[in-house]
């Protein structure tokens, strides 16, 4: 083989049909995120264009490749005519050989993967932060607890917790801000003095009262109104917060909710509410529309 | 006259257990087809940063197997058992530190390994597949990184790892999937160390190994591109296109050189 031969790159003639399968490509993953239409629309383009471009190439084809081949294998009408028994023991081998490879890998992969999705391993649980007594009027209390004692230190969640009064109608008004940063989920730290000496422990969640002006985080700069809108830094949205309710005289925190924004202060606030998501997700304007999906789970 | 019966005898003891071994494997034959290949006569320490970014990773994968010895991936005693290595096991320090920043060190040499092969244009045809094969082991390799920052359990390791698995959450339609098979659940929980664990000492490395070895078998198999520069290589005259895939094909076994030099 001289080196000529040697460094020749199989090109294929000049096609445009490529470009036709590049833009159905972009098309299915626009569609994937906008519409339904468009990824159908996107497929279409992209198999026809790929068809027509793998015919191009197998037509260009030299034919001593394409001619070689075939003395070796047999053709599929070859094995429809007479199957010997070489063929049929080796379809055999690979058949049966593959039915034990899946019985083996596809439990091993369920188990891998299905664990995750099924059953909540770390579910919001409702959490009773005590009497109301504990949580004065106007400052907001840092309150730390353990999601599930069970599963130890790992479900040590934070919540900020201020009493608000009354609302106008007359119900007891409380803000309950979850402390994981709306931009990627570090914990969001109260900007004020911590009144370590008013620390006490009501049945297992600590409780500190905290003169709050802001919330920062710590790892992007990311930083809070005292409502929990979003002052500065990446974070996309308002901190989440729970729902709660008021049970002989304790409150008890509930599930978790997104907030886009929040429009007022205290008893006073309007809070768009949506879905528990994601840090870093949009859940209200066009932003929005980039994040089909919910946190997986999050439905109710 | 005698003297040198003698030597021979002697050669003739000490390749024995090689002659065996060739005879029964031909193991030999391969190893000398692996190292001893011709490659263009004007490469320099450039061409070496592959080979360092191997040596990382085997110092990587001895380490890490000792430091397995010691730890525990368990959430109540992980941070503990990192402790323990750090400060009671005889030279844990050194070992525990030599995978550490080792880890930075592979990382680093296999961008400064891709921006050389990048900047000579070793990626063109040829030797496409291996360009592939190798932004995979890039992708598996800051995997590893991933996986093992957790592992000492601390709270750099947490909160960096809720913020990476939240960034993962983000990629539209699979990102919340993967961000749950990640957590082992709706949040971070004993499952996830545990997972990270496996994935960190024995899936990844092992998808590693076998892609270095396909690496690896390219390069022998296709040779090394000479430098852009290289007055072997330059002004070859490009031949005409018949679309002919003959003397592409190699057989095995045969050195491959690259331009002709030696
Ligand atoms: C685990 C990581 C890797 C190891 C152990 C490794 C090892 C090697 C070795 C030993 C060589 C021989 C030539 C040389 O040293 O330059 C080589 C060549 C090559 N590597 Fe890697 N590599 C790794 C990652 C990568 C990455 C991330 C890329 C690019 C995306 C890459 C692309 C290539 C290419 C294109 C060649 C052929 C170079 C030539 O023929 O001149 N490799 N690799
Ligand atoms: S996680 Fe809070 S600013 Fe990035």
């Amino acid at each position: 083989m001289s080196e000529r031969e040697q460094h020749t790159p199989p090109l294929p003639a000049p096609s445009l049909w490529p470009i036709g399968f590049a833009i159905g490509i972009a098309c299915v993953l626009v569609g994937l995120v906008v519409s339904t239409a468009a990824l159908v629309i996107g497929l279409v383009v992209t198999l026809v264009f790929g068809g027509l471009w793998v015919r191009d190439l197998a037509g260009k084809r030299p034919p001593a490749v394409a001619a070689a081949p075939k003395p070796a294998m047999a053709t599929e009408a070859d094995l429809n005519a007479t199957t010997d028994r070489a063929t049929f023991l080796s379809l055999a081998t690979v058949g049966v050989g593959g039915l034990i490879g899946a019985g083996v890998t596809l439990p091993a992969l369920g188990f891998g993967v299905l664990p995750s999705f099924v059953g909540d391993r770390v579910e919001t649980k409702e959490v009773d932060l005590g009497p109301i007594s504990n949580f004065p009027e106007g400052q907001y209390v840092i309150a730390t607890y353990l999601e599930d004692p069970d599963l130890g230190e790992v479900t040590r969640r934070t919540a900020f917790v201020r009493n608000n009064g009354r609302t106008e109608a007359g119900e007891p008004s409380f803000t309950t801000i979850f402390s994981r940063c709306v931009h990627l989920g570090c914990p969001v730290q109260p900007n004020g003095p911590i009144d370590e000496e008013a620390r006490q422990e009501v049945n297992g969640v600590e409780l500190r009262p905290v003169l709050a002006a802001s919330f920062g985080c710590p790892c992007h700069g990311g930083l809070y109104d005292s409502e929990g809108n979003r002052n500065a830094g990446p974070p996309v949205r308002s901190l989440d917060r729970y729902e709660f309710s008021i049970r002989n005289g304790n409150l008890i925190l509930g599930r978790l909710f997104s907030v886009g924004d929040v429009d007022g202060t205290g008893a006073k606030a309007r809070i768009s509410k949506y879905y528990r998501a994601y840090p870093g997700v949009h859940v209200d304007g066009i932003e929005k529309w980039l994040y089909p999906i919910p946190t997986p789970g999050s439905t109710s | 006259m005698a003297k040198s019966t003698r030597r021979q005898q002697l050669e003739a003891v000490a390749l024995y257990p090689v002659d065996w071994l060739e005879e029964r494997s031909g193991l030999v034959g391969y190893t000398k087809w692996f190292l001893f290949r011709k490659v263009p006569h004007d490469i320099s320490w450039a061409q070496t940063l592959g080979a360092a970014t191997l040596t990382a990773f085997i110092v990587q994968a001895v380490t890490g197997v000792v430091l397995a010895f010691y730890y525990k991936p368990d959430p109540a005693s992980a941070y503990a058992s990192v402790q323990n290595i750090t400060e009671e096991v005889t030279l844990g320090w050194l070992v525990r530190g030599m995978h550490k920043w080792g880890a930075s060190v592979f990382i680093i040499l296999m961008f400064f390994h891709m921006a050389r092969t990048f900047l000579f244009g070793a990626y063109k045809y040829p030797r496409e597949l291996n360009w592939i094969i190798g932004v995979l082991l890039l992708a598996l390799g800051m995997l590893e990184g991933f996986t093992g920052y957790l592992l000492p359990w601390d709270n750099t390791a947490y909160w960096a790892t809720v913020v990476g698995i939240n960034l993962n959450a983000t990629a539209p339609f699979a990102g919340p999937f993967l961000a749950q098979f990640l957590q082992g659940g709706l949040d971070i929980g004993p499952d996830t160390l545990a997972k990270f664990y496996a994935l960190h000492m024995l899936l990844i490395p092992g998808a590693i190994m076998a892609l270095i070895g396909l690496h690896l078998y390219l390069v022998v198999r296709l040779g090394v591109t000479s430098p852009p520069w290289s007055s072997s290589s330059a002004g070859r005259p490009r031949p005409e296109t018949d679309g002919s895939r003959q003397g592409l094909i190699r057989e095995p076994g045969t050195p491959a050189s690259d331009g002709g030099q030696e």
